[in-house]
């Protein structure tokens, strides 16, 4: 695939979170779909205003936790009643209480690793390269104090000119251009 | 947890609740996160930490030696025996394992609870707690007397045409320890993703920007990513909770599986649970007292902290107090012969000393916690959270070495004395935690930066424009 070149899409910046999902609330109104906002901490009101509610990092979750309950207590079950049958004591080959505990760590131990992979993932993580590092102010602010909203380039209502406008009518500290 | 009896006229106490502050005034986003990330981007780095870094790399060397002389020689040279199989290894196993509890509980289960205080003493509780497993799960490696056989624990195909047992607490632990080692590594590292990405944009050199742009996987704070990583951070949150619940349940299934007396009881699992926190909490102190000083962190470690802290080694305190309690109780109730002798034994017999100082170290001085004044003193603190580890050291020892040197059959009693190669190991132990330790320190952010940009005042999103709250920096 070509890398894409030109313009990746605008930037804002905010000095506080208040200011920022008010202008995302503003961008959402006036028709932007394609915006994302970058912010030093979590900030579930941007999210909000860009229209992101639901996310599936708990139903990831909830399906590795049943496969590695699956996949241990099926495990120790195939061992104790075909592949290594022992007589502990004379207790029934398939002793299925005492299978619990390890079956129980391991849909712990599931669920955790697809917690988290899971949630990498699906944010498209590792990925060492992005475009809004390009923006010169990104890289002093976004991860200590400063709060971004970037409407992206690929948005229908996308135009130079017209965008930066509405931008700047927010009251940013700037607005930047982000190239790839 | 409130603390009202604080001078009003003190800048750390909130005049509207009356309860001291979490972090203290005047702290912006850039503030916290500069005091935070300098301790680890600083190109300087403090002679106190060379000194203990040293002390504690040449400890590990004593450790290695152990080790060496372990593996040439066997474990003979340590004081395991028959009737006492484990001695030490086990001892030290469950204490370790033990004080890594409190870090998965202060992470996991006071998230859970929303309880905002534990935000600053979270990351570095975790990091206490993988070392402690680190040093935990040597033990029983240690004394499988053929450790390069170790892997033969887990199931996998093998030409022996042999398979593990699963009716065993034994195999349990293995499940669980591991289960635990790993999740607690998870879940340290994905809490750290955030301010690893911090750290790379603030790295002045090369080679930070490298490793630390490396280990935080392209984080760039997109809201969305946010969202998702809250939702991960919450179930993993849930999942470590019942997690570190059932690991030290599981080590109680060890002993009480067994029948031996004293051991051969249905409270160890709750009253091993209570005891290890109670441990765990004493070595976040123990740990958290000189860093606060030595890196001048008092303003995000806080007497607040210090007195949560206190209050929680208070109530589990009381837990095991009461299964100290039950234990007496159910030897004289139970009307069995033995049971009743290994409690006298325990309190009176040769080894009676170790009881009384567990009961000194873990029940009576810890009650002086009911003070306010005292909680909220720094060096009180500090000395007590090392009676704590003493007294739950001893806790495991009385539990491991008392019903073993005398069970059923007088002509099989026997005592024991560890060597000085249990010693070393232990100290070894101590040594290698702490070494990993300064590692931790100097290159990881100890602090949760992300996390007290949101204890922030300022973080909260108003819905209205005026009046705009203070700008970010």
């Amino acid at each position: 695939m070509p890398l894409p070149e030109g313009l990746y899409g605008l930037m804002a910046e905010f000095d506080s979170p208040s200011e920022l999902v008010r202008a995302a609330k503003a961008a959402r109104t006036a028709g932007y779909r394609r915006l994302d906002c970058y912010t030093p901490y979590p900030v579930e009101e941007a999210a909000e205003a860009i229209g992101f509610h639901r996310d599936e990092v708990s139903l990831v979750t909830l399906v590795g936790g049943l496969l590695g309950l699956a996949a241990m207590f099926g495990l120790e079950t195939w061992i104790a009643v075909w592949a290594f049958p022992l007589n502990i004591a004379g207790r029934p080959y398939f002793s299925w209480p005492a299978f619990v505990v390890p079956a129980y760590e391991w849909t712990i131990l599931w669920a955790g690793l697809s917690a988290c992979f899971g949630m990498l993932a699906l944010n498209g993580l590792p990925k060492p390269y992005h475009p809004v590092f390009n923006a010169p102010n990104f890289r002093d602010g976004a991860t200590t104090n400063k709060f971004f909203l970037c409407l992206e380039s690929t948005d229908p209502k996308f135009d130079a000119a017209e965008t930066r406008g509405f931008l700047e009518a927010q009251s940013p500290v700037s607005v930047v251009e982000v190239e790839y | 947890m409130a603390t009202k009896d604080a001078p009003v006229n003190n800048p750390m106490v909130d005049p509207v609740t009356g309860e001291y502050r979490v972090i203290a005034p005047g702290h912006t986003f850039k503030s916290v996160t500069e005091k935070v990330s300098r301790i680890v981007l600083t190109s300087h780095t403090p002679l106190g930490w060379w000194f203990g870094f040293m002390v504690a790399g040449s400890v590990v060397g004593l450790l290695m030696v152990c080790v060496t002389w372990l593996f040439v020689r066997g474990v003979g040279i340590w004081a395991i025996t028959i009737p006492v199989a484990w001695g030490f290894a086990i001892v030290e196993f469950v204490w370790w394992i033990g004080i890594g509890h409190a870090g998965t509980l202060i992470s996991a289960i006071l998230l859970l609870f929303k309880q905002g205080w534990r935000n600053s003493i979270n990351r570095f509780a975790e990091a206490m707690t993988i070392f402690a497993v680190m040093c935990a799960a040597m033990f029983p490696v240690l004394h499988l007397g053929r450790p390069w056989l170790g892997y033969w624990l887990f199931p996998y195909p093998n030409s022996m045409n042999y398979w593990p047992q699963f009716r065993s607490p034994l195999m349990w632990d293995v499940f669980a320890v591991s289960t635990y080692a790993t999740i607690s590594v998870v879940f340290w590292y994905m809490g750290m993703i955030p301010d690893l990405a911090t750290l790379r944009d603030r790295s002045q050199s090369k080679l930070g920007q490298f490793v630390y742009g490396l280990l935080s996987v392209g984080w760039r704070g997109s809201v969305r990513h946010w969202v998702r990583y809250e939702t991960a951070s919450i179930l993993l949150a849930g999942l470590a909770t019942p997690l570190v619940l059932s690991v030290h349940s599981v080590i109680s299934l060890d002993f009480s599986v067994a029948l031996m007396p004293g051991w051969h009881t249905t409270i160890f699992p709750p009253y091993f649970v209570a005891g290890a926190i109670y441990s765990g909490f004493a070595m976040v102190l123990t740990l958290a007292i000189p860093i606060r000083k030595f890196y001048h962190l008092e303003d995000l470690i806080t007497i607040r902290h210090l007195d949560n802290c206190n209050k929680v080694m208070l109530a589990t305190g009381l837990i095991v107090a009461y299964g100290y309690s039950t234990e007496v109780f159910m030897s004289w109730y139970s009307a069995s012969h033995w049971e009743y002798f290994m409690m006298w034994n325990r309190m009176f017999g040769p080894m009676g000393w170790s009881y009384w100082t567990l009961i000194t170290c873990n029940i009576a001085l810890p009650q002086l916690l009911w003070s306010r004044k005292l909680r909220k003193s720094v060096a009180f603190t500090f000395i007590m959270s090392l009676i704590i580890n003493t007294g739950m050291y001893f806790e495991r020892f009385v539990i491991v070495v008392t019903s073993l040197t005398r069970d059923y059959l007088p002509s099989s009693w026997g005592t024991y004395r560890a060597t000085r190669w249990d010693y070393g190991t232990f100290l070894g132990t101590l040594g290698f935690f702490t070494f990993c330790f300064f590692l931790f320190i100097r290159f990881l952010p100890m602090i949760p930066m992300s996390e007290l940009r949101l204890m922030l005042p300022q973080a909260k999103v108003r819905e209205r424009a005026e009046p705009l709250p203070e700008a970010g920096d």
